[in-house]
C-alpha cells in the first residue's frame, strides 16, 4: 500500500516533467531534423536526403555568415571577459560589505530590462542625430553629424553590453567563495600583482569563468535583435539567415537545416568549453 | 588584497574610476531610453525642447501618448496575458520538478537533470522554430487526415505560451529546487508523528516554506516572458506582444519618443517586480 503510494506520487511528479520535456522540447527537435532533411523536389512530393546541408555547403554567403557569427562572438565573449573580470573583482574583494550589496544589484538592473529597450537606447546615443555626435559637436570635436550606427563596432559594444552581466555574476559569486588570506599569502611568499592574479586568482576563479564564457557565447551566437537593430541591413547575423528562410522565403526546408546547423555548432562549442575547463553542465548553468 | 599598500593608492584611484566608468557605460542607454520620453520633440534626439507627459497622455496626433496608442496598448495587454499564464504554468511543473528532483529517487535520475537543463543552453531562436516545425505539421496532419483545422496550432498566443515554458521552466525549477534543498525534513517528520496526513503536511507545512521561492520564480518567470524575443519571434499570430510591436515601430516605421515612453514604463514595471522578488526572499531567509 505504502508502496503504491509512493510509486503513484513519482508518476505524478514525472508526469509535468516528461510532458514538457517530451512535446516541447524533444519532439520539436526531432521534428526540425526530419524537416531538415527533406527536400521538395515537386509540389506535395519530397525526398530524403542532405541537399539541404549540401546547400549550405555549397553557398559561400551561408558558411560566410555562420563563421562571422563565431567569430564576432567570440570576440564579444573575450571582451566580456576582460572588461568584466576587473568589475567582479571589485564587487567580490574591493568594495565594502554595503557598497558590495549595491552594486551587485545595480549590475542586476539592466537585466531586468528587455534586449529591445537595451538596443533602443544604443540607437539614441549613437546614431547620426543622437546624443554622442549631438555632444561632441557641441564640444566642438566634430565639425559635423557623424554616423556611428550600423557598422560592426556598434553590434560589438551592444551585444558585449548586453551580455555582460551574464559574465559578471558567475563571477562576482566565485571570487566571493574566494578567501582573502590565499591572496596575502601570495603576495607574502613575494608575488608581484600580476604573478599573484596568474597563479592564484585566476586558476580559482575559472568556474566562474567557465560559465560565464559558456553562457555568454551562448547568447550572443543566438541572438538576434542587438545584431539586427544595431548592425542594419549588413549585420549578417545566422540567426537573420534562419528568420529569412522561414518567414521571408518561406523555405522551411533549409531555414530548419541552418537552425540543426547552429544548433550543432553552438553545442559544439559549449561541449569544448566543458571540457577545456573540466566542468560539468549542471555547475555551469546553476552559477547564473 | 590585489592592490595592497599606499604606493599603489594613484593605482586604486584609477581602478575606482574604472568601475564608475564601467557604469556609466551600463547606464547610459537606459538613461537615454528614458529621458527622452519627457521631451517635448516629435524625435527622440537631442536639442531638449521642454518637459511634457504628451508621450504618456497625449491624446491627439502627432503626440499621441502611450496610453492612447491602440496597438501598444493591445500589445501590452496580451504581453501581459501571455506572461501570466507562463509564469503560472511554469511555478507549476517547477515546483513538481524541485520535489521530483530533490525528493525522489528513480533510474536514470543524473540523465533527466541534465535534460532539464538543456533547454538554457539551446539558442532561443532555434526553440522557437523547432515548436513552430512540430505544431504546424501536427496541424497539417490533422487537416489532410481528418479534415479538421485546429487553430490552435497555428501561430498565435497558445504557440507563444508553450514556446516561452519551454526555456523558462527550467528557470523556476532551478529556483525551487534551490530552495526545497534547504528544507529541513525534520520538520515534516515531526508533524507526521504528531499526527497529520501527508496531504495536510505538503499544505501547512512544506508548501507555505517554498512559497517566498515560488513567488520569485513565478516573478522572475513573468519578467522573463513580458521580455522575450527570440522565441516568440517565430510564433507570433496577429496578436502581437509589445517586445514585437515595439520592434517593428524600432525598425520600420522609426521611432518616436512613445516608445522612449513605453521603455520608461517598462523599466519602472519590471524594476519594481524585481525588488519585489528579491524582497519576498530576503524577507523569509531573515526569519528561518
Amino acid at each position: 500500500m505504502q508502496k503504491d503510494i509512493k510509486r503513484l506520487s513519482l508518476i505524478l511528479l514525472f508526469a509535468p516533467f516528461a510532458l514538457w520535456i517530451t512535446l516541447l522540447i524533444l519532439l520539436p527537435h526531432i521534428g526540425m531534423v526530419v524537416l531538415s532533411l527533406r527536400e521538395k523536389v515537386a509540389p506535395r512530393v519530397y525526398e530524403y536526403g542532405f541537399a539541404n546541408y549540401i546547400e549550405f555547403f555549397n553557398e559561400p554567403i551561408y558558411w560566410n555568415t555562420l563563421i562571422r557569427t563565431g567569430s564576432m562572438s567570440l570576440l564579444v565573449t573575450v571582451l566580456a571577459l576582460i572588461i568584466g573580470f576587473p568589475i567582479a573583482y571589485y564587487i567580490a574583494k574591493i568594495a565594502g560589505p554595503r557598497l558590495r550589496g549595491a552594486l551587485f544589484l545595480l549590475c542586476l538592473i539592466p537585466l531586468w530590462v528587455s534586449d529591445l529597450i537595451r538596443a533602443f537606447g544604443w540607437i539614441l546615443l549613437l546614431r547620426e542625430t543622437g546624443v554622442i555626435s549631438s555632444f561632441l559637436q557641441w564640444l566642438g570635436i566634430l565639425s559635423g553629424p557623424i554616423e556611428m550606427l550600423y557598422n560592426d563596432v556598434a553590434v560589438i559594444i551592444g551585444l558585449v553590453y548586453t551580455v555582460i552581466l551574464f559574465m559578471i555574476v558567475p563571477l562576482a559569486s566565485t571570487l566571493d567563495g574566494m578567501d582573502n588570506s590565499m591572496i596575502e599569502a601570495g603576495y607574502n611568499l613575494g608575488g608581484r600583482g600580476i604573478t599573484v592574479l596568474r597563479r592564484i586568482i585566476i586558476p580559482y576563479a575559472m568556474p566562474g569563468i567557465a560559465s560565464g564564457c559558456i553562457i555568454v557565447f551562448m547568447l550572443t551566437a543566438g541572438s538576434y535583435l542587438t545584431p539586427i537593430l544595431l548592425g542594419g541591413k549588413n549585420s549578417s547575423w545566422f540567426t537573420e539567415q534562419i528568420y529569412d528562410q522561414f518567414i521571408t522565403r518561406y523555405n522551411w526546408e533549409s531555414g530548419a537545416a541552418f537552425g540543426m546547423l547552429l544548433l550543432a555548432f553552438t553545442s559544439i562549442v559549449v561541449w569544448l568549453g566543458l571540457k577545456l575547463t573540466g566542468q560539468t553542465l549542471a555547475n555551469t548553468v546553476t552559477k547564473t | 588584497m590585489l592592490i595592497q599598500g599606499n604606493k599603489n593608492d594613484k593605482m586604486l584611484w584609477g581602478y575606482r574610476a574604472y568601475v564608475a566608468a564601467f557604469f556609466i557605460f551600463l547606464a547610459a542607454p537606459l538613461l537615454s531610453a528614458a529621458t527622452f520620453a519627457f521631451n517635448d520633440s516629435l524625435f527622440p534626439a537631442l536639442p531638449w525642447q521642454g518637459f511634457t507627459l504628451n508621450w504618456f497622455f497625449g491624446d491627439t496626433e502627432p503626440k499621441l501618448g502611450m496610453f492612447y496608442d491602440r496597438r501598444l496598448l493591445s500589445g501590452l495587454y496580451y504581453s501581459f496575458i501571455i506572461a501570466v499564464m507562463v509564469s503560472l504554468l511554469t511555478v507549476f511543473i517547477g515546483t513538481c520538478n524541485a520535489f521530483l528532483f530533490v525528493r525522489k529517487d528513480f533510474p536514470g535520475k543524473n540523465f533527466f537533470y541534465i535534460l532539464m537543463i538543456v533547454p538554457l543552453v539551446i539558442p532561443g531562436v532555434i526553440l522557437g522554430i523547432s515548436i513552430l516545425v512540430l505544431a504546424s505539421s501536427a496541424a497539417n496532419g490533422l487537416e489532410n487526415q481528418f479534415n479538421f483545422e485546429l487553430e490552435l496550432l497555428r501561430p498565435g498566443i497558445f504557440l507563444v505560451i508553450l514556446g516561452q515554458i519551454s526555456f523558462t521552466a527550467t528557470i523556476t525549477s532551478l529556483v525551487i529546487a534551490a530552495k526545497l534543498k534547504k528544507f529541513d525534513i525534520t520538520m515534516e517528520e515531526a508533524a507526521l508523528n504528531l499526527g497529520a496526513s501527508t496531504n495536510r503536511v505538503l499544505w501547512t507545512v512544506t508548501l507555505p516554506f517554498l512559497r517566498s521561492a515560488m513567488i520569485a520564480a513565478g516573478i522572475v518567470a513573468f519578467l522573463v516572458s513580458f521580455e522575450n524575443f527570440n522565441t516568440t519571434l517565430f510564433l507570433v499570430g496577429s496578436e502581437s506582444p509589445l517586445t514585437i510591436t515595439m520592434f517593428d515601430r524600432v525598425h520600420k516605421v522609426g521611432s518616436t519618443p512613445v516608445l522612449n515612453a513605453v521603455s520608461f514604463f517598462l523599466m519602472i514595471g519590471s524594476g519594481l517586480l524585481a525588488l519585489l522578488s528579491i524582497f519576498v526572499q530576503r524577507d523569509k531567509s531573515a526569519r528561518n
